[in-house]
């Protein structure tokens, strides 16, 4: 047992900590994908090396080599001194990385560099009305005609496709092929004719879902990721990686920190809500299971450093444990507020900006996106506990 | 940067559960709830270092570290293994050497598993109003519930004000009654003290702090051990059993059933390690750490106690597979050094978040 990074990342973790103190002033503050303050960020934190981190210097990134610990620390570092990290969004979580790993050498070089400046941005086309937590059955179709794939079908839960550029979408390509591998991955221009997008508004009462519509969406061959039918694994190469990074313990511990802060500063009949001994178990109760998620996370990244480690179930279960608990945390801070915790949007005596709400509803929301609860405990009872599969049932037709 | 057990850590591990497995399996733990001694198999595991592992070389013993006992302790858990592991091995030695005073000879009989300590805390942690003990000029009076280790050769006993005295079993005014609980695995007794002979060992309200905070990390860790069998037993036993022409274990609503231990359970491992590592070497994090890790670990196991014996169906329910000795063994270390209500509201105060 050795939880020091040694004296190399006291240095580095000096460093960043210098940055923030200098720079920090410069981050944006909202959520803003286009502004010109996001991008400014964006490249200062490119050229310091504080993302985009290790994608090669010849497709826009810094270049470093992969290094768990200093990303660790630069995690760390900008959560403690809650500065925007960069900019985020699909294509730079998930279409990078893919292309790294499954992209042309001209795909490289076409599509990371402004990706990860922020002035190229992606959608992703996964799930279908019919398509949900079984992905694979997915209908939109794409058919080569002469040097083009004519697209056809809907696509749902489609994020930010209202400001997206481009969209990364999975397509079925070979409909005589068994359904994994009847799937392509293509890229293409959003503003291709025969796109049509409805805004889907969630429970939050955010409209950054969307209903998208294809006719006869004309893609140019060239722009498919891997060989046609190879689609399923090339979406499949990172979206466990997603998975993990939903509901990271660090900011748990920062919610459950706010909410302590709260419950010490509001009151109720002049006693402090942290005074109420119902509301202070219930707080404990959390924060043992924060705690908990911490120290699993802690072992997560003791077996990426050290590869003979045996992670045991630690990285399977992130998902599942870390959404339910980040609702059950939010949700206790609805309930200790009494008639406050129902205030949203314009209420004056909103708390926390209405986050509290706002992220009690958003995680319900991540409980089910990314694979649901339900499917997860199918992945670990099978791949996990080694239990047998639910036998199939023939479709009927 | 590593966080996890050494190779050393994990032969200590294999060495510990190679022995239970044969000397400890379901057969033995009941010829044990029967009343058959134990002294056997604390023997062994003395043998194998087991009651040297916190006491210092000079006195006897190996100098390891509480990860190494927690180790141990979930390995015991796994197998609801009888033994004076949480006094004489734990607790004892913790509460004499943060004393600071002259006890070579003492730990040098528990580093060899000739002598054992029993613990009677339940006064200076939540006093019930069937006991009280008074202590004036090195005589002690009155009563302590639910000490464990039944059969030991001292007990240290804790008063209201968290100050530790020895008191030898065979002084003529102690009497000692087995208090039957549901927990078959380990005995508990009712000592009552006439005018008893007890020896301060401290007056510093620290040293009886460390002691509990290590025995509740080891109580959790033996929950962990205990609730890991209940889930493998679970998946084994759903596996096997076939209704409607399959195994149970295909239906969803067993499978997520035990994802849900899994899932559980996980992050419990890696909380009782970080706990143990905390007491000896993150002194600031220790205690809340290990109150909250107490907590935590009860109430998983718990939950895990229960679903493993619904997926057990009616089987779960009879003696004929034992699994109730896990899920008494989980209930009773959720009771004893503080029920889980009472280590949070500790945790709390802890924080200062308590008025």
């Amino acid at each position: 047992m050795d939880l020091s990074f040694g004296s190399e990342y006291d240095e580095f973790r000096a460093e960043v900590q210098n940055f923030l103190a200098n720079n920090a002033h410069k981050a944006p503050k909202g959520n803003d994908l286009r502004g010109d303050t996001a991008k400014d960020w964006q490249k200062l934190l490119i050229e310091n090396g504080y993302t985009a981190r290790t994608i090669p210097k010849e497709f826009g990134g810094f270049g470093a080599e992969p290094d768990i610990l200093k990303s660790r620390i630069i995690a760390e570092e900008f959560s403690n001194a809650r500065v925007n990290t960069g900019l985020g969004g699909q294509g730079i979580s998930m279409l990078v990385p893919t292309l790294l790993e499954m992209g042309t050498q001209e795909q490289k070089e076409q599509f990371i560099r402004p990706t990860i400046h922020g002035e190229m941005i992606w959608c992703q086309g996964y799930s279908e009305p019919g398509a949900g937590s079984d992905l694979a059955s997915l209908t939109t179709s794409a058919v080569l005609e002469g040097d083009e794939w004519v697209v056809n079908g809907q696509k749902i839960w489609t994020s930010t496709a209202h400001i997206a550029d481009w969209i990364f979408c999975l397509v079925r390509t070979e409909p005589d092929a068994p359904k994994h591998k009847g799937i392509s991955f293509l890229l293409f221009d959003m503003k291709t004719p025969g796109i049509e997008i409805r805004p889907l508004v969630d429970m939050t009462g955010a409209a950054n879902f969307n209903e998208t519509f294809y006719t006869d969406v004309r893609v140019p061959k060239h722009q498919i990721v891997g060989e046609r039918g190879q689609g399923w694994q090339v979406a499949n190469a990172i979206l466990g990686h997603e998975r993990e990074t939903l509901a990271p313990a660090n900011t748990a511990q920062t919610r459950i920190n706010a909410l302590i802060e709260l419950m010490k500063t509001d009151t109720a009949d002049g006693e402090r809500l942290i005074d109420n001994p119902v509301y202070r178990d219930r707080l404990m109760k959390v924060q043992g299971q924060v705690m908990a998620m911490r120290f699993n996370e802690l072992r997560v990244l003791s077996a990426r450093l050290n590869p003979g480690q045996d992670a045991g179930l630690s990285r399977m279960i992130t998902k599942l444990e870390g959404t339910e608990l980040r609702h059950e945390l939010e949700g206790l801070a609805i309930d200790v507020m009494g008639e406050i915790g129902l205030a949203y949007e314009d209420n004056p005596h909103l708390r926390n900006s209405g986050s509290w709400q706002r992220e009690y509803m958003y995680f319900l929301g991540l409980i089910i996106g990314g694979g649901t609860s339900q499917i997860q405990k199918n992945i670990i009872s099978e791949r996990g506990l080694d239990m047998p599969r639910e036998p199939k049932i023939e479709k009927s037709r | 940067m590593q966080f996890g057990l050494s190779e050393e850590q994990i032969l200590l591990q294999d060495n510990v559960k190679r022995f239970l497995n044969d000397n400890a399996s379901l057969d033995h733990v009941r010829k044990y709830a029967e009343g058959e001694s134990d002294a056997n198999i604390w023997a062994g595991l003395s043998e194998l270092g087991v009651a040297a592992l916190l006491i210092p070389e000079e006195h006897g013993g190996i100098g390891m570290t509480p990860l190494d006992a927690a180790i141990v302790a979930e390995c015991l858990g796994n197998n609801v293994a009888p033994g004076p592991f949480l006094g004489s091995a734990v607790m004892a030695p913790t509460a004499l050497i943060a004393s600071g005073g002259d006890h070579g000879e003492l730990l040098g009989e528990l580093a060899a598993g000739t002598h054992r300590v029993g613990i009677a805390f339940g006064e200076a942690i939540k006093r019930r109003n069937d006991a009280g003990i008074q202590v004036s000029n090195g005589v002690m009076n009155g009563t302590s519930l639910f000490a464990f280790d039944a059969v030991a050769d001292s007990y240290l006993v804790a008063d209201q004000n968290k100050h530790l005295y020895l008191v030898s079993a065979s002084d003529t005014g102690l009497t000692r009654t087995v208090l039957t609980t549901v927990d078959k695995t380990r005995q508990t007794v009712e000592l009552t003290y006439k005018d008893v002979a007890a020896t301060c060992i401290s007056t510093q309200v620290s040293v009886f702090e460390t002691t509990l905070d290590i025995g509740r990390v080891m109580l959790a860790a033996d929950t962990l051990g205990a609730a890991q069998d209940m889930l493998d037993q679970a998946v084994d036993y759903a596996k096997q059993r076939e209704q409607f022409n399959r195994p149970i274990a295909s239906f969803q609503a067993v499978k997520h059933m035990c994802a849900e231990m899994a899932a559980s359970l996980e992050p419990c491992r890696s909380m009782v390690w970080f706990a143990a590592h905390a007491l000896a070497d993150l002194p600031d994090e220790a205690r809340a750490t290990a109150c909250h890790t107490k907590a935590h670990l009860s109430e998983v196991g718990k939950a895990i106690a229960k679903t493993s014996t619904e997926v057990h169906g009616g089987m779960g329910f009879t003696d004929l597979v034992g699994l109730h000795y896990w899920f008494k063994r989980i209930g009773a270390n959720r009771q004893w050094l503080g029920a889980p209500e009472h280590v949070r509201h500790e945790a709390a105060v802890l924080q200062g978040l308590v008025a």
